[in-house]
């Protein structure tokens, strides 16, 4: 993949939680308006690396890291950098729906909001538009003033990616968002994937092989830390180089 | 013995352990109600005392008691709040944050008639205060501020992690995220700490007995500076230091601080329970 098109680019990043090293020297190049997977079995640094591209680590103490990851080229751990301006262009959607407390409207509008939006008519327009790229405004569109909690687990999933996505990121980051979710609601999620990717850099680490082999444009393949293959996810999962990453697709391990 | 009866018995103790705990609170609180009621009318409840305080009502007691409560809670609930907010959310975990915790946890511990004397000192003469409402809230103040502190603290504690994760994922700022979504969410537990704490201030003696009780003062004070009596201290006055004072005074008396206790707790209860059910997880 040539240099112009990366919209993320992580440079020798190398992680510890205290003494325990979960990454080691990874490099890896995430291209614009693509889905990009992380795979790999648990304990494999994905989640982590994950958390580092919108700086969500920065809330966990006693942590160490070198090496560097740029967004359009720019360091994202330079000093200056407005952390919150960061994290509204680099949307977090996480493995468990945690609708927050209050309704639908109040959900999706809890990032804008807090970026000082006000006006109403701009706020309705917002809600509508993140509901419809999630693929949940025509389930909830008469019941925005409900209690958030109210949804099942596949929608409370998609009202967490139109909250994502009401900040209009630029990037996207899904941690395992189907993990909680029956097949009907998955196919829902990964449906709103391929529609988002036209806009959106996605992210996404993904909670099965099978998964990964359905949404991948690009994939990267980690273990225990370390990076073992990356490339464009036709050749990796049809011809992986690595005898490890063929045991891990094919279903030897992991 | 076989284990249903086992279980049967364990049942029955342990029922036996809880009567016994819960019949000496009932006791009491029979006693003062059927030794006290007598003495509970209209003019008890609003009049000046009289006579040496063997006639008249506790009217400046119990207003004492309510602006000394008033006085606590205006200095401790911003402070102990704000103090939990630190600890909880932005204190790293460090010699110097375990010291604090150390500290406020023993000075929950501490008799209160410590925190009189260093009230009369620190107050009353130090800072000049003299003999106040405002020394007297201030040392009660200190006296609350750990049970507030440390309720408040692990209310906050119990709201999962990733309320603040979600919130920070959106461009939230950390007090952006305590503002609009742990604080909500920590209320009901903080609301409680605040009660217990100001109810203990409402009722104890010792911290008030140098810094602004009065022993007789048949007026309402005007200022913060002023005297007041207290019913804590009334109680105590009128039971030991006056010869023949009517047993039903003493009683009213008691039953009056009972009352005034129970009801704030009463008001806890409902406020907590209607944050309660707000809650998300």
């Amino acid at each position: 993949m040539d240099e112009q098109a990366a919209k993320i680019q992580v440079e020798n990043v190398t992680y510890a939680y205290g003494e325990q090293e979960v990454l080691r020297d990874i490099n890896v190049a995430v291209p614009d308006r693509a889905i990009t997977v992380f795979l790999g079995p648990a304990g494999g640094g994905k989640t982590t690396l994950l958390r580092l591209i919108n700086r969500l680590n920065d809330l966990v103490d006693n942590t160490r890291m070198t090496g560097r990851i740029l967004l359009d080229g720019q360091d994202i751990y330079a000093p200056g950098i407005s952390v919150s301006d960061l994290r509204r262009r680099v949307g977090m959607v996480f493995a468990l729906p945690l609708p927050l407390p209050g309704t639908l409207r109040e959900n999706v509008l809890y990032g804008p909001r807090l970026a000082g939006l006000r006006d109403r008519k701009r706020l309705d327009e917002i809600v509508e538009r993140s509901l419809i790229r999630a693929a949940l405004w025509d389930e909830v569109k008469d019941r925005l003033d409900d209690p958030a909690n109210r949804l099942s687990g596949g929608q409370q999933q998609r009202l967490c990616i139109a909250r994502s996505l009401a900040l209009e990121p630029e990037v996207l980051l899904l941690d395992e968002p189907t993990s909680g979710l029956d097949p009907i609601s998955t196919a829902k999620v990964e449906e709103s994937l391929f529609q988002l990717k036209k806009d959106y850099t996605i992210v996404i680490v993904p909670h099965s092989v099978q998964q990964a082999a359905r949404v991948a444009d690009f994939a990267a393949f980690f273990l225990m830390g370390e990076l073992v293959e990356q490339g464009p996810g036709k050749a990796l999962f049809t011809s992986p180089q690595d005898k490890r990453t063929e045991d891990y697709i094919t279903g030897r391990f992991g | 013995m076989n284990r249903y009866r086992q279980q049967r018995l364990g049942f029955a103790l342990l029922t036996l352990v809880a009567l016994i705990v819960v019949l000496p609170i009932l006791a009491v609180i029979l006693s003062v109600v059927v030794q006290g009621i007598s003495a509970i009318n209209w003019e008890f409840l609003t009049a000046m005392p009289r006579s040496g305080m063997k006639e008249g009502g506790i009217f400046p007691a119990i207003v004492g008691t309510l602006l000394l409560v008033l006085g606590t809670a205006v200095v401790c609930i911003p402070m102990g709040v704000g103090g939990a907010i630190y600890l909880s959310e932005y204190a790293r975990d460090t010699w110097a944050t375990r010291a604090i915790r150390l500290a406020i946890v023993n000075l929950a511990g501490i008799p209160s008639i410590v925190y009189g004397l260093f009230g009369l000192g620190l107050f009353v003469l130090f800072l000049q205060l003299g003999t106040s409402i405002l020394a007297g809230s201030l040392t009660l103040a200190i006296m609350t501020l750990p049970v507030i502190i440390s309720t408040a603290e692990e209310a906050l504690r119990a709201v999962p992690v990733e309320f603040r994760t979600v919130s920070a994922s959106l461009g939230g700022t950390r007090w952006q995220g305590i503002r609009n979504i742990v604080l909500p969410q920590a209320l009901p537990g903080i609301i409680t700490g605040v009660i217990l704490g100001l109810l203990r201030a409402a009722g104890e003696t010792a911290p008030i007995l140098f810094t602004v009780a009065a022993f007789y003062l048949p007026r309402l004070p005007q200022s913060p500076f002023d005297q007041t009596m207290a019913l804590p201290y009334h109680l105590y006055v009128i039971s030991t230091q006056v010869p023949g004072m009517p047993l039903s005074v003493q009683y009213g008396t008691a039953l009056v601080l009972l009352v005034l206790v129970l009801s704030m707790n009463v008001v806890a209860t409902v406020v907590r329970s209607h944050f309660r059910r707000r809650r998300q997880w």
